[in-house]
């Protein structure tokens, strides 16, 4: 099961006949450890991996350190849920350290990033304090390298 | 034209008569051709792990750019020492019973120059990696080919060996795991090899540069059998399981009167290996376990792909268990290895070696090379099985 995960984590879009053949099992052996991996919600989605700096219209991503009250009974659970709740929130954890949460926004613009800051977050009941960065370029993203210069330069043939 | 006649006559008789490799020949046809998909490559298709190049890198810094000691630095010779030992269980002195060479091509030349007198016998089983048969001959020695076989998995067999030894046998050359074949010897057939060494009295060189990519059981070395150690001389290097072959690293390890024998050569024709390349191999031995793993890993997922589809196809193959070469057996196809080879080329732009660039015990068969992206490979299946649609 681990090994058909570590690949589905390099790449999602691997059919199921190509795994079978690179796993060295049945097709159906994969097909049903896809599925109990989906039924169970380890598999939460498969998603594309863009470069975004590549579109017209690219997205910005602003990170925001995020310092909250735990509450009685509720803890961080509550508050960083209500906060996950929000379309605009892409990544939302449970940080060690100097701030409690780290969220990560996606916007059109650094001001609709500012506007979703001072008026929905900062003024949630039990949020005490935000630093906002913006994120300038993305070289790495999920293992992925997006300005490799790396080439094949192999010789065609040898020994 | 007389003149150029008689120029061409300087060159030494031994060199004239070594035909161009045919690997070379096939070479300049797959060169010709654009956006081929090249299951022809023998080497890792992964550029050096970055904690090696970060490493070489620092040594600059540190400004290294000096000779090291011709035997290598101590520092690295250190780390093969540990490598080897905790491969083999047997323990070479790094003061004077390892050699850092350039390369394996290196440490194969010292070895068989530093025992071969003119009219020695070389055995070396063929197919076999294409330098072997030269080198052999430029030392002035005979090489004589053991051709290992379809039937015995491309295993040299006691019977063979019996059969071809002389009184003037000196050397016998081990390369398992094998290029071309993928064939690894179980440890039964290693102590057979290592009884005939002893009881003939001959001396082994093992290159052993594929040893950490075995994938179905681990590698096991000659020198680890009981009174091996003292006549073998074990090569390896940095170039396959850590993806370094331009950085030329490799090691020979043996007693110390055969180290220092080859140390003699190495001394006045190469002096020592490139100080920045010595760095990184110690950061690849020290470190690069992480990375060996996960290309290994690699390696095993494309080469079960790649078995799958031959299956699928039904097309034999001698079982890869080790290096990242697949030797296919295309016999039924009633091409030789080399128009097989061409026709593929030819038709679907897919490059692979014919067997017989690795001697005439290769006919029948071609090389394919999993040291090449998945992506790749599964291009080059499909269009394999449209290839062979041709003969149905």
């Amino acid at each position: 099961m681990s090994e058909l995960i570590n690949l589905l984590r390099k790449n999602g879009n691997e059919t199921p006949e190509n795994i079978a053949k690179i796993l060295n099992k049945s097709l159906d052996e994969v097909k049903s450890e896809i599925h109990e991996l989906e039924q169970k919600g380890i598999i939460k989605a498969y998603q594309a991996i863009i470069n975004e700096e590549m579109l017209d219209q690219s997205l910005v991503t602003t990170v925001i350190e995020v310092k909250v009250i735990p509450e009685y009974e509720g803890g961080f659970d509550r508050i960083a849920q209500r906060i996950s709740k929000y379309s605009e929130v892409e990544s939302l954890f449970l940080m060690s350290g100097r701030f409690d949460l780290l969220v990560f926004i996606k916007g059109k613009t650094m001001h609709e990033a500012a506007k979703f800051v001072s008026e929905k977050l900062a003024t949630m009941s039990g949020v005490t304090s935000t630093a906002t960065h913006f994120m300038m370029k993305t070289y790495k993203l999920n293992g992925i390298e997006m300005y490799s210069g790396e080439k094949d330069e192999r010789l065609k043939i040898s020994p | 034209m007389k003149d150029s006649k008689s120029l061409h006559n300087k060159v030494a008789k031994i060199i004239q008569e070594i035909p161009r490799s045919g690997i070379r020949d096939f070479f300049d046809i797959v060169s010709t051709r654009e956006d081929v998909i090249s299951l022809g490559i023998g080497e890792p298709d992964f550029i050096t792990p970055w904690r090696i190049r970060d490493a070489a890198y620092r040594s600059l810094d540190y400004g290294k750019t000096s000779y090291t000691s011709n035997m290598g630095s101590i520092s690295l010779r250190n780390e093969v020492s540990k490598y080897v030992n905790s491969k083999t269980n047997v323990l070479y002195n790094p003061e004077d019973e390892i050699l850092i060479t350039v390369g394996v091509s290196e440490g194969l030349d010292l070895a068989i120059r530093s025992f071969i007198e003119p009219g020695d016998e070389v055995l070396y089983h063929e197919p076999s990696y294409v330098s072997y048969n030269p080198i052999i001959k430029f030392a002035h020695g005979i090489p004589i080919a053991i051709n290992t076989k379809k039937e015995d998995n491309f295993k040299i067999t006691r019977e063979q060996l019996d059969k071809l030894k002389t009184r003037k046998t000196k050397l016998l050359l081990l390369n398992y795991p094998n290029n071309p074949t993928g064939a690894i010897l179980s440890k039964s057939e290693v102590e057979m090899i290592a009884d005939f060494a002893i009881s003939n009295n001959i001396i082994v060189i093992a290159d052993e540069i594929y040893s950490d990519l075995t994938y179905d059981q681990d590698h096991f070395s000659i020198i680890s059998v009981p009174g091996m150690r003292e006549r073998t001389i074990y090569l390896h290097g940095l170039s396959k399981a850590w993806a370094m072959t331009g950085w030329r690293i490799g090691f020979a390890t043996g007693p110390k009167l055969f180290i220092e024998s080859m140390m003699k050569i190495h001394q006045y024709t190469m002096l020592c290996a490139p100080i920045m390349c010595q760095e990184a191999a110690k950061e690849a031995l020290k470190n690069g376990n992480v990375d060996l793993q996960l290309m290994k890993e690699e390696y095993n997922q494309r080469r079960n792909f790649i078995k799958a589809s031959l299956i699928e196809m039904d097309i034999p193959f001698v079982e890869p268990n080790g290096a990242f070469y697949i030797f296919i057996d295309i016999s039924k196809f009633k091409l030789s290895a080399k128009e097989f080879s061409i026709k593929l080329l030819e038709h679907k732009n897919v490059a692979v070696v014919p067997g017989t660039a690795f001697g005439q015990a290769g006919e029948g068969f071609i090389r394919c090379s999993y040291a090449t992206s998945l992506d790749e490979i599964k291009k080059a299946m499909m269009k394999l099985e449209e290839f062979i649609r041709i003969f149905k």
